[in-house]
């Protein structure tokens, strides 16, 4: 397979090698999806690469990354683009309908890298140029410099890790760039991709208030293009932020001011005109990330890279259900498994129709559109929302009370709801199980025998 | 001085209490061995004997009609917590060989576990030493005695086997409360007494002050005392000639007919049940039949002799003498302490007995998870059959499910129960916060009727009587007694205070320490009180208490209310005076334990109607999860269906969903 790898960013950079067909449009549209069913569902995935190297150590990380002691690029390059065939080949997928480069700090990667991984992925299926492939960006001035290459290598949107406009703050988390090489990298990367531009901004900062966070979101929006992901500092545990505010040298905003700083934003961004179409997510009209949605609509998703989860069926096997996959974490290990056995995957834990249901339901509920009835009816057609939910007591009280909304569209939260979210969910999570399992069992009682009910993946 | 108050205040002299619960701290680990397998192997390291002085080497040369009532000596041994008890009765053993002198003898009569952990003995056991004075042998049995308070209806079974004690006092720390309450519970015994001044080898050792001490709270003239250094063996023969020139022979008669006490039992599961008696008359033998008084059932003796610690077979024991008897019993039951064992065609009068140990400290135990009740109460069942002080009732909560409410003697008893469960049994329990026996006297000839008296004990707080209907409320009142260097007086005495102690008594015992009498309310001194007054004394003050009956208090019935709504497992009975501070721990704690929910509760305690304390659970005004990266969302399920189980376990209480922690939070007792 590593044979047929020609140069990678020369092939990248004719774009129309990658589009194998025409006539599948642009932008796979929702409809279309919806429309064909379920066997679609298996046909078609999103790609998450993930690169996990970084610089340094942000103080409130505790995710899957790594200080690189030697430039190891032509290796992680092979390796990446290894994987990605492999799992390609596994999931028999026709189509990759958006590709999300994460991290680690994906902007340290070589642009060539970017454009061999696409590259892979065009040689083996359907990648439309218009297909959004995201890219997460470090804001120094390094990370600014190489944002024409990676457009070059195939990027049409980046994501970009401001975090912050408090340099102070700045310093604290850890980061190695200022609020000002923030505002030029996004500047940068507007005049690149116009329209697709997205700013992560983090709440619940050190020391951070209710005031200042709203200084601070309505000088970003005077910045920022359309789309802004809002995210609230968690403390994780082995993190050395964890131990300084354990030693008492750092002090974290009481919940209730954090709630206040994420109703404020939802205001604020509400009043320029973006929609939250997600817990975390804002766009104005058609900035929407497609990626993103396509994790909460529950489709195929596959992870290549150190660490990376992926969600697909490995019909290249034979398998007929959706397995949760996740890859080894450790990048050395992985790059060693990759060299021998094409793919670094750790684990596989074969989702039941339950376990696919709950996904599909905690994911789902987490867009402002919620879950609606033809989406629902994808991945269970034998069992409504309605079905479901409609009867339980807990779920009552929440429509009651305004919550909760279940109508001839779906089930979706309120505007309220959403920002309870995971108090509503463990209701939700029972109810689901129950009409599940009895719902087994009518079937068991019915047919005498269990009866194989063919559930969509 | 002090003793005539506490025989004021003392109910009966066999149930003299005297608490010492300084090992309070406890060591949860996962020992699987149990009391069974660690006895077996404790037998097995010790040589038979290895005398070297005044010892026989076999069994069955002991010959004891050797030794006539005159040559024989009853003794225990006394102690506060840590004063030495245990190492001297090691020496004794040494010395008299008994077991081999080594350095490894540590505790060798403190057998469970939780003994040699906490440095107590919770369960007496017996040894007979062969000693050697002035040309003739003695047999001096050594009855050990529990030391604390919890365990006095333990000490009173051995007291009653006694003659003569040994009161060991540190000489650097001098008297302290418990030895104060075991030397009144051998005075009232009419026991001799003993004084030893242990310790002398320890740097800071004052024995001087000791004797003063000794001298002036307990009378004993101070040449009576012995320095004595058990660790080093220092004057530790002086020890044994006064046992044996200070101590009175036993009264009994070996031409009367056979006449036995039974002080203790055992179960063993292969041999049934180990009776250790102490025999006032006459003589048995291998073979022989014999009767319990209480039960009227007829046993042949199968074997028979003394505790040198562990058993030794003889032919036959005579009057005066101490030992044990496996007659074919097969329930500890038939081996009732403080029954009277006599031969089968010579009936005697039966020996006073014991009045049974009245439980004065409750609490519920539960399993972890109910699908651990049969194991649990497997093992309540069988650690019972070793400790008949324990009262045990099913009971059932809402909130934690089947379970026990269980009556102990003490606090240090429970701790030490629940500790062997955990050891022995490997059983994990809940524990709930003990309460005390209180009792209501009814007016209402209807109620009377119904249960058959005046006056009913309530144990559980549900089951208490409402003010209507009520006459009067009692609650158990003890005297306790505190010892402390006296720049402590002061925080002590507001402690007390606070505890709606009343001063008795206060005596200084030499010119730095003070004795101070209180009496309390039980339930004020159940739950914290001891760690309150350790820490408030830098670990200085020692405290004791003794059972001192029932007052009339004004008691009232506490509701606590989750948004209006009554929780029935949180009922509590609170004195009036303390409503308003236990409803406003009691709601603090609760606020603690249940986690937000998207509306606002509020937790309140209440009397009757009227609302004596309020928090409020703030309503959730945010709770989502920011971002799922990379598509990550395994840990973020996990945690979403581990809510969702737990939400199916919740307790609801109106429209509040509590988990069940919370009301073990709530219930159990503190951590400490």
């Amino acid at each position: 397979m590593i044979k047929h790898t020609l140069p990678a960013a020369r092939r990248a950079f004719s774009p129309g090698l990658r589009c194998f067909s025409e006539a599948y449009g642009g932008e796979i549209s929702e409809d279309v999806f919806e429309r064909t069913g379920s066997p679609r569902l298996t046909k078609q995935a999103s790609l998450y690469v993930h690169w996990p190297y970084c610089l340094r150590r942000c103080s409130y990380c505790n995710f899957n990354k790594y200080i690189r002691r030697e430039n190891n690029d032509p290796m992680m390059t092979e390796c990446l683009q290894r994987e990605t065939e492999t799992l390609l080949q596994l999931s028999q997928v026709s189509c990759i309908t958006s590709v999300f480069f994460g991290g680690g700090t994906p902007s340290l990667a070589h642009p060539s890298t970017i454009a061999a991984v696409l590259e892979s992925v065009s040689r083996r299926v359907y990648l439309s140029d218009k297909a959004e492939v995201t890219l997460e960006v470090n804001p120094t001035p390094v990370g600014k410099s190489k944002l024409e290459d990676y457009c070059r290598a195939g990027v049409n949107r980046f994501s970009i890790g401001v975090q912050s406009l408090q340099d102070g703050d700045l310093k604290i988390l850890g980061r190695d760039h200022s609020s000002h090489q923030a505002l030029q990298t996004v500047e940068e990367a507007r005049r690149l991709c116009p329209g697709r531009v997205s700013v992560d901004v983090m709440f619940g900062r050190p020391k951070q208030s209710a005031e200042s966070w709203e200084n601070e979101l309505s000088e970003l929006l005077r910045v920022c293009d359309d789309h802004v992901s809002l995210y609230q500092l968690t403390l994780e545990r082995g993190t050395q932020l964890f131990k300084q505010v354990l030693g008492g040298e750092v002090t974290m905003p009481a919940e209730d001011v954090t709630a206040e700083m994420y109703q404020c934003a939802r205001r604020i961004l509400h009043q320029h005109g973006f929609l939250q179409y997600e817990v975390s997510n804002f766009a104005r009209p058609k900035a929407v990330s497609h990626h993103n949605m396509s994790y909460w609509k529950g489709r195929q998703y596959i992870g290549v890279g150190p660490g990376a989860h992926g969600r697909f069926v490995p019909r290249g096997e034979g398998g007929v259900v959706r397995e949760a996959r996740t890859q080894t974490l450790e990048p050395d290990v992985w790059i060693r498994e990759v060299q021998q056995r094409g793919h670094g995957t750790r684990r596989r834990i074969q989702l039941s129709h339950l376990e696919l249901l709950e996904e599909v339901l905690v994911m789902g509920m987490r867009m402002s559109k919620g879950i609606n009835h033809k989406h629902w009816e994808l991945f269970s057609p034998q069992l409504g929302l309605h079905e479901v939910f409609g009867t339980s007591n807990d779920v009552q009280e929440l429509l009651q009370s305004g919550q909760l909304i279940l109508d001839d569209r779906g089930l979706r939260c309120s505007w309220d709801g959403l920002a309870l979210l995971d108090s509503i969910l463990p209701a939700l999570l029972v109810m689901l199980e129950r009409q599940i399992s009895q719902r087994l069992q009518r079937d068991h009682h019915a047919d005498g025998q269990t009866k194989r009910i063919s559930n969509p993946q | 001085m002090s003793f005539s108050l506490v025989k004021r205040w003392c109910e009966t002299p066999l149930m003299r209490r005297v608490l010492q619960f300084k090992v309070y701290r406890r060591k949860i680990q996962s020992y699987n061995m149990t009391y069974t397998l660690l006895r077996h192997r404790w037998m097995k390291r010790l040589p038979v004997f290895s005398s070297s002085f005044s010892t026989q080497t076999d069994k069955d040369t002991i010959d004891l009609s050797k030794f006539p009532v005159d040559r024989v000596r009853n003794f225990c041994i006394i102690a506060h917590i840590d004063h030495g008890k245990s190492t001297l009765a090691d020496r004794l053993l040494e010395m008299t060989g008994a077991i081999a002198t080594t350095d490894k003898n540590k505790q060798v009569l403190d057998k469970l576990q939780v003994e040699r952990e906490r440095g107590i003995t919770v369960k007496a056991q017996t040894a007979s030493l062969i000693y050697s004075h002035q040309g003739q042998q003695y047999l001096l049995n050594l009855i050990d005695t529990p030391g604390h308070v919890d365990f006095s209806y333990e000490v009173s079974r051995s007291i009653s086997a006694c003659q003569g004690v040994l009161l060991i006092v540190d000489a650097n720390q001098g008297i302290q409360a418990q030895t104060v309450a075991n030397f009144y519970l051998a005075f009232e015994a009419q026991l001799a007494i003993i004084p030893v001044i242990n310790k002398i080898d320890l740097k800071n050792a004052d024995p001087e002050r000791v004797e003063t001490q000794i001298e002036k709270v307990f009378d004993i003239p101070r040449e009576e005392c012995i320095r004595i250094s058990a660790k080093l063996g220092t004057n530790v023969d002086k020890v044994l000639q006064a046992v044996v020139d200070r101590i009175p022979a036993p009264v009994a008669i070996m031409d009367d007919p056979f006449k036995a006490l039974v002080f203790d039992s055992n179960f063993d599961h292969y041999r049934g049940v180990v009776a250790n008696i102490a025999v006032f008359g006459g003589r048995v033998k291998k073979g022989d039949r014999i009767v319990s008084a209480y039960l009227g059932k007829t046993y042949e003796v199968n074997e028979l002799g003394l505790l040198r610690p562990h058993e030794h077979p003889t032919q036959k024991l005579f009057a005066g003498q101490v030992g044990y008897i496996i007659a074919g019993m097969k329930d500890v039951k038939e081996a009732q302490i403080g029954d009277t064992l006599y031969l089968q065609d010579q009936p005697v009068e039966a020996l006073p007995g014991f009045k049974p140990a009245k439980a004065m400290v409750f609490a519920g135990m539960y399993p972890m998870d109910q699908s651990e009740y049969p194991g649990l109460r497997s093992a309540i069942e069988r650690l019972t059959l070793n400790d008949s002080s324990v009262t045990v009732q099913r009971d059932s909560s809402m909130a934690l499910g089947a379970g026990w409410r269980l009556g102990f003697l003490g606090l240090l008893h429970m701790e030490v129960f629940n500790q062997r469960l955990e050891q022995e049994y490997n059983a994990s329990v809940i524990v709930t916060a003990p309460t005390v026996p209180y009792k209501a006297v009814l007016s209402s000839p209807k109620l009377i009727k119904e249960h058959g008296s005046e006056e009913i004990t309530i144990v559980n707080p549900a089951q208490f009587p409402d003010r209507s209907v009520v006459s009067e409320y009692l609650e158990p009142m003890v005297l306790g007694t505190i010892l402390s260097p006296d720049t402590y007086t002061g925080k002590i005495m507001t402690l007390c205070l606070n505890r709606r102690g009343i001063q008795k008594n206060m005596v200084y015992i030499d010119d730095q320490r003070v004795m101070m009498k209180y009496l309390f309310p039980l339930n004020e001194i159940v739950v914290d009180f001891y760690d309150l007054l350790k820490s408030l004394s830098s670990g200085y003050a020692s405290f004791d208490y003794e059972n001192a009956g029932y007052q009339a208090a004004d008691l009232i019935k506490m509701n606590i209310l989750l948004n209006g709504q009554p929780v029935e497992e949180l009922i509590t009975i609170v004195h009036r005076g303390r409503a308003y501070s236990a409803g406003k721990a009691m709601c603090e704690r609760l606020k603690d334990s249940i986690p937000r929910q998207m509306f606002e509760v509020a937790v309140q305690a209440s009397i009757g109607s009227k609302v004596i304390a309020r928090e409020t659970i703030k309503a959730y005004r945010k709770n989502v999860l920011a971002k799922c990266y990379g598509g990550d969302i395994t840990r973020k399920m996990k945690l979403l269906k581990k809510q969702a189980e737990g939400k199916k376990k919740m307790r609801r209480i109106g429209n509040v969903e509590v988990p069940k922690d919370a009301f073990i939070n709530v219930l159990k007792r503190k951590d400490k």
